[in-house]
Parts: structure tokens; sequence; C-alpha cells
């Protein structure tokens, strides 16, 4: 690409529009109590937040492969009256406020939700206020990204592949895992890990979905807000952000790659 | 969350109607000097009763508009601190404002106008059968609590402890609009809050009482903020608050008195 004289006025603004964003976690690392880090970093309540954090939002990401996939996979190759509205609705998430998504968790899976009453009855199974109501809250919003990263993955891909691969015998598994994933290999990666990392950072529907308690169900986010006139709160918001900035910046080659 | 008392004509109208004929005239120090607007900081659980001590104190002095700004009272200190501009500060408890007026940002001494106690809440009718502090740990009852950090949490564990009561609460919430709600819609079978709460939510949610013994008095306190523009009314809507018009308005939300 040849070298284009830019136009100061877009210089300004995009150097406002930087600042927007960066200021803010200047700020955070400016008044971040470095000296007590270690302290924060290794205490049982941090170390709790931080397994939690990890086992739910790859438990979380788990599930979103598990059904985003085949549901991509639908809309993207599949043509049948109200796939746009069924579209809609399993992205609705990304819109939604996070805490009226958990109360429609609640009115949904709760002790008496609508079906939750029926898995309290029949099974003795209550799913808030447990690690796997934090699992469901993190798919419910984080999924939706998985969704559509990967439908688009597949359509844009050639299909002459897996037309050939057929031609030639291999079943239609075969096609799937030997043909169909390989190519949309970058965006099944770049969508698991925006799913993992919308996870990670979920506030509003776990705490209302599954409530917050040490070692059960309070992640690194609900911890930090807990924690919100401590220095302890500083330290996890950074490393969320660290953690974050690490996912961005390894997903931005990905990206570019699988266009 | 702001709610501005609206200047209404009519409010102006009904009050030039009932004329001065009450003593309550006498005893809200109704000036005809006062004018401008006074922003009033007031904890989350002054909600309903601050409401309406605003529009009837717009009432007595219809030159003066109130803006009132709830949020936790922790939350209200640190926005105080970060310049918003409050004229009045209404806390939930002595130490928020023991810590304002340490850093320097009020003007004169803090006053009582309040107290509250706390309550069992349950759901209407009562299935749990919950009649005194220690049935909170029976198997088989879900108890959810505040987090320690806010007050109603604090005077939980206070409460508990007194009675000599060990129950592991299912969840930490961030408040008592969270707790309550929770036991709304039938995910927790109890919690404690304020009575004040209580009489706020209606009939969602019943109230059992605590011990005059084990119960915990949370004191409200109110001060003029330093830097205020309009010290005047801000000095006025205090003693309104504080006077008996003012005190039996807070009564009838469920406060005691301050006295």
């Amino acid at each position: 690409m040849r070298r284009e004289r830019v136009p100061i006025v877009v210089v300004v603004l995009a150097a406002i529009g930087a600042a927007f964003f960066i200021l803010p976690l200047v700020g955070l690392i400016v008044r971040s109590p470095w000296r007590d880090a270690v302290t924060a970093l290794t205490a049982p309540e941090t170390v709790d937040a931080l397994k939690l954090s990890l086992l739910a939002s790859l438990s979380a990401t788990a599930a979103g492969l598990l059904l985003g996939v085949p549901l991509a996979w639908i809309y993207a190759r599949v043509e049948f009256p109200g796939r746009d509205l069924l579209r809609a609705l399993t992205t609705l998430p990304m819109v939604l406020p996070p805490v009226v998504g958990g109360i429609a968790l609640l009115l949904a899976f709760g002790r008496r939700g609508l079906f939750g009453s029926w898995l309290d009855t029949t099974f003795g199974i209550t799913l808030p206020f447990t690690t796997v109501g934090v699992v469901m809250a993190e798919t419910f919003v984080a999924m939706p990204f998985l969704i559509l990263t990967v439908e688009a993955g597949l359509r844009s891909m050639d299909r002459r592949y897996e037309e050939a691969a057929r031609a030639l015998g291999a079943s239609r598994w075969r096609v799937f895992t030997r043909v169909t994933l390989p190519l949309i290999g970058p965006s099944l990666f770049a969508g698991a890990v925006l799913c993992w990392a919308r996870a990670l950072g979920e506030f509003g529907a776990t705490i209302t979905f599954a409530g917050n308690f040490p070692g059960v169900t309070q992640t690194m986010p609900l911890a930090v807000y807990l924690l919100l006139d401590t220095n302890t709160s500083f330290i996890l918001s950074l490393v969320l952000l660290v953690i974050s900035l690490a996912v961005l910046v390894g997903l931005r080659h990905r990206w570019l790659g699988s266009a | 969350m702001r709610s501005r008392v609206s200047l209404l004509i009519v409010a102006a109208a009904f009050l030039a109607a009932c004329g001065s004929g009450g003593n309550a005239a006498s005893n809200s120090s109704t000036s005809t000097s006062l004018s401008g607007y006074i922003s009033v900081f007031a904890a989350a659980s002054l909600n309903a009763s601050f409401n309406a001590l605003g529009t009837s104190f717009h009432r007595a002095n219809p030159g003066v508009g109130v803006n009132l700004i709830y949020a936790g009272t922790p939350t209200l200190v640190t926005q105080i601190e970060q310049g918003a501009p409050a004229d009045v500060f209404a806390s939930a408890d002595t130490t928020s404002m023991d810590k304002l007026s340490a850093d320097g940002f009020t003007m004169g001494t803090s006053r009582v106008f309040a107290h509250n106690q706390l309550e069992i809440v349950v759901a209407p009718g009562n299935p749990k059968g919950i009649t005194k502090l220690a049935d909170l740990a029976k198997p088989g009852v879900i108890y959810i609590s505040e987090g320690p950090t806010v007050p109603a949490g604090k005077y939980s564990l206070q409460a508990l402890a007194t009675a000599g009561v060990k129950v592991t609460p299912k969840s930490l919430e961030t408040s008592v609009t969270a707790v309550i709600s929770k036991i709304e819609l039938g995910e927790a079978d109890a919690g404690i809050v304020y009575t004040t709460d209580i009489n706020a939510a209606g009939n969602k949610v019943q109230g059992i009482q605590i011990p005059t013994a084990d119960n915990v008095i949370a004191t409200y306190p109110m001060v003029a903020v330093k830097g205020t523009k309009n010290s005047a009314a801000a000095d006025a809507f205090i003693a309104y608050v504080l006077s008996t018009t003012g005190q039996s308005m807070l009564a009838s939300f469920g406060f005691l008195s301050a006295a």
C-alpha cells in the first residue's frame, strides 16, 4: 500500500478518540497501589475468584462451542422460515442489559421459573447460587459472539472444497471434521476467544442469576465490584485488563488472516 | 438515579388554597426569601421518604427546586469527594458521615434525623415458618445477605452475632433491593433488611420483627456540604427534615424518630 497524506482533521479527531480510551486505562495504572500487588494477588479471596473465573469462563466457552457451532452451521447453510428471527433471538444478549438477561434466566431456570420449577420438583436441582448458574449466565451473554463469528466464517469459506471431498466419497462427518472445520479454523478460534473474553468479564447476568459468594459464584468482576473501595480491586481490574488486551492483540492477526 | 421534584404550579396553588392555617408552616421554617436549587445526595434507603419530603419542602418553599440523587452511601461519599455538586448529604450510617467530615467536605456539624432497624424479610405468608433469627440456620432455608461492605450487610452480621446464630448466606448481594427482589422471585427464602424497605415493598414481601435485644439500630445523619452555592436553602431543608412535619413524614415510612 502506498503512503497517503493523512488529513490533519482526521489525525486530530483520531487522537481525541484514542485518548478517550487510553486515559482511563492510564488512570487505572497510575493510581494502582503497586506495592500491594503481590499481597492482593495472593490473598485467598483473589485466588478463589481467579480460579472460579477461569473455570467458569472456559466452561462457558466449551458450552458455546458445543451448542453455538451447530447453530452457526444451521444459520449459514439451512434456509428455513423464521431463520432471521431465530438468529436475532439467539444473539439478543449482545444488546440486552446483562441484568435483564439475569432476570430472564431466573424466570426460566430459577427455583420458581418456568423450567426451573420442574427441575426442582422432579430432580431437586436448583441452579441459582451455584457454579453451574455462573456458567449458564456467562454462556447466555457470551455465546452470541461465537455464533456470529463462526457463521461469518462458514459463509465466507469456499464450499467447492467440501463438494470435492463429497465427490471423492468422503462421509458428511469426515467432510465436516477434515475440510469444513480446518477451513473455518481462524473464525472458530476468534469466536471462541471473543466468547471467552466476554464470559471472563461478565458481571450483570452472573450476579443476578447466580448471586455472589466467594468460592462458589464470586468471579473476578464481582470481587472487583464488591471491593470497590479497596486497593485489591485496582489490582484485579488490571489483571482482567492485561488478559483482555493480550486476547485482543493476539486476535488481530487471526482476524486479518481469516478475512 | 436522579429525580427532580417538578415545579408544579398546581402545588403552589394547593398551598395557597390551604393557607398557612396549621402549625406545620411555623415548624418547617418556611421562608419567602429562599430561592434557587439544591441537590440532596441521599442514601438509597431514603428514596421513597425523601421523594415525599422533597415535594413537601418545595410546597412550603415554592422558590426552591429540590434535586434528589440516590445511591449507596459509600458511592455518594466518593461522588461528593470527586466534586459532584451536592448541597445536602443524607447518610445511612455515621461511619460515612465521619469520613466525609474528616476529609473536610462538610459545613457545620451533622444532625441525626432518623433511625432505622432491621427485620427479617420473607415471602408473603411466610412459607418457611420463620419467626426468629435462629430459624435462618434451619436446614432447607435459603438465606441471602447483603455483602459486608453494604451497611445493611454489616448490621445483619452484628445482629446474627448478638443472637448467637451461625448461618452462611447463599449469596452476598450488592444491595437491599437485590435481596428483596430475590425473595420476591422466590429464589431465596429469607434475608435481613431495614423495616423501611419492607414497608416500601408493600405486600410483595413480609417482615418478621427482630427482638430489640438482638436488633441493630442504624443512625442516619445529614449535613450541608462544604462549597454549597445555596447554604440558606440547604440549611432550610435540613431544618425541615428535623421539624415535626418532616419527622412525622419519616415515621410514616417506618423510620424511628431521631430523638
